[in-house]
């Protein structure tokens, strides 16, 4: 477990934020930060007709099958996807090799742009994370874990 | 790799059943789908073939209920289970907290349940997890059928280190919610040691 990721208030805010820039200077519907393993992190812009978690676990088996394409093919990774839809487009790129940014736009937007902020957010994103995996690592932060007791687990699974 | 949220208050798990092709991972998944309140379930996503077999993943995201102000929530996975899509595999094992071996008690998948737990062992290791170390069920599916293998045996043969395990029928519902919960507690568990 001791990859363990843990997010706190501070840097939920801060990843939101860059998150919102990016959704405002890029003209996306919207802009999602999503953990390799498919768990959302932090959102911003039209999501609330978005299904974010099942798009979150298709979004990670989606870059977990083209980092195995990747490694077939003795390649690194592919940084970047796109995928060019009827109205809605798909743009995904790994930030910091942990984590996903995923943005949605439409004829607002184009390709262009999206890269071009998507480049400047990643870099701010990845300053956050990094920030983060050490807060998390120092282990001096209270744990929710400590206050759990066994009984608490127990009574999680009584019917 | 479990995922802590502090802001939202929610625990996020990674349970992924395995085991040979048809042995009933994604019909687990389905009655718990069936028999989920709304309010507790996500949409179930199954990427199948034509002919309903698993071609990459089914996921079901699931809340167990609150623990000290905390929602848990288990994202749940199965394998593909045919022997060739072992590359399909070793990505959905990435970042797991618990998992469920399904095994088929019909004497003639013996052979394919040990090549699938033989295979879920070596996975876990490229992965630099340890089967033994793991928040790890074994479920003994389809306990109903005329040629199902004794108890005896399949424990023997396939659960040799004694982890908790399941009788079931998963058609029917019979030992699904009990092997989730048991693996469901072994996480927690788990992440409660480790902190």
């Amino acid at each position: 477990m001791s990859n363990q990721l843990v997010m706190y208030e501070e840097e939920l805010q801060q990843l939101t934020a860059i998150c919102d820039v990016l959704q405002r200077d890029s003209n996306a519907k919207a802009v999602l930060v999503i953990d390799k393993n498919g768990q959302a992190i932090a959102q911003s812009g039209e999501v609330e007709h978005l299904d974010v978690t099942s798009l979150s676990s298709l979004t990670a088996g989606n870059v977990a099958a083209t980092g195995g394409i990747a490694s077939l093919l003795a390649e690194k990774e592919f940084a970047g996807q796109f995928h060019e839809g009827e109205k809605t487009n798909v743009h995904i790129s790994i930030v910091g090799a942990r984590v996903i940014l995923l943005v949605l736009f439409d004829e607002r937007s184009s390709l262009g742009l999206v890269r071009l902020r998507v480049r400047k957010a990643a870099a701010e994103l990845t300053i956050v994370l990094e920030a983060l995996v050490k807060k998390s690592e120092a282990g001096n932060q209270p744990s929710v874990f400590a206050e759990i007791t066994d009984d608490d687990i127990d009574n999680l699974f009584n019917d | 790799m479990s995922f802590i949220n502090y802001s939202s208050r929610e625990i996020n798990c990674k349970i992924v059943y395995y085991g040979p092709g048809l042995c009933g991972k994604t019909t687990n998944l389905q009655y718990i789908y069936n028999k989920t309140n709304p309010e507790a379930k996500g949409k179930m996503i199954s990427l199948a073939t034509e002919t309903e077999r698993t071609l990459f993943f089914d996921f079901l995201p699931l809340s167990l209920g609150e623990i000290r102000g905390f929602r848990t929530r288990f994202h749940l996975y199965t394998v593909p289970g045919q022997v060739f899509y072992d590359a399909s595999r070793k990505l959905i094992l990435k970042g797991v907290d618990g998992v469920v071996f399904v095994g088929d008690s019909q004497v003639e998948r013996m052979e394919a349940n040990i090549e699938s737990l033989d295979n879920l062992r070596t996975n876990l290791a490229e992965q630099g997890y340890d089967l033994d170390k793991l928040p790890y069920c074994v479920q003994f599916n389809k306990r109903d059928l005329p040629n199902s293998a004794p108890l005896e045996e399949l424990t023997e043969v396939l659960n040799p280190t004694k982890v908790p395990q399941f009788e079931a029928v998963a058609t029917k519902g019979v030992g699904v919610f009990d092997t989730l919960k048991a693996v469901a507690k072994l996480v927690l568990t788990e992440l409660k040691r480790g902190s």
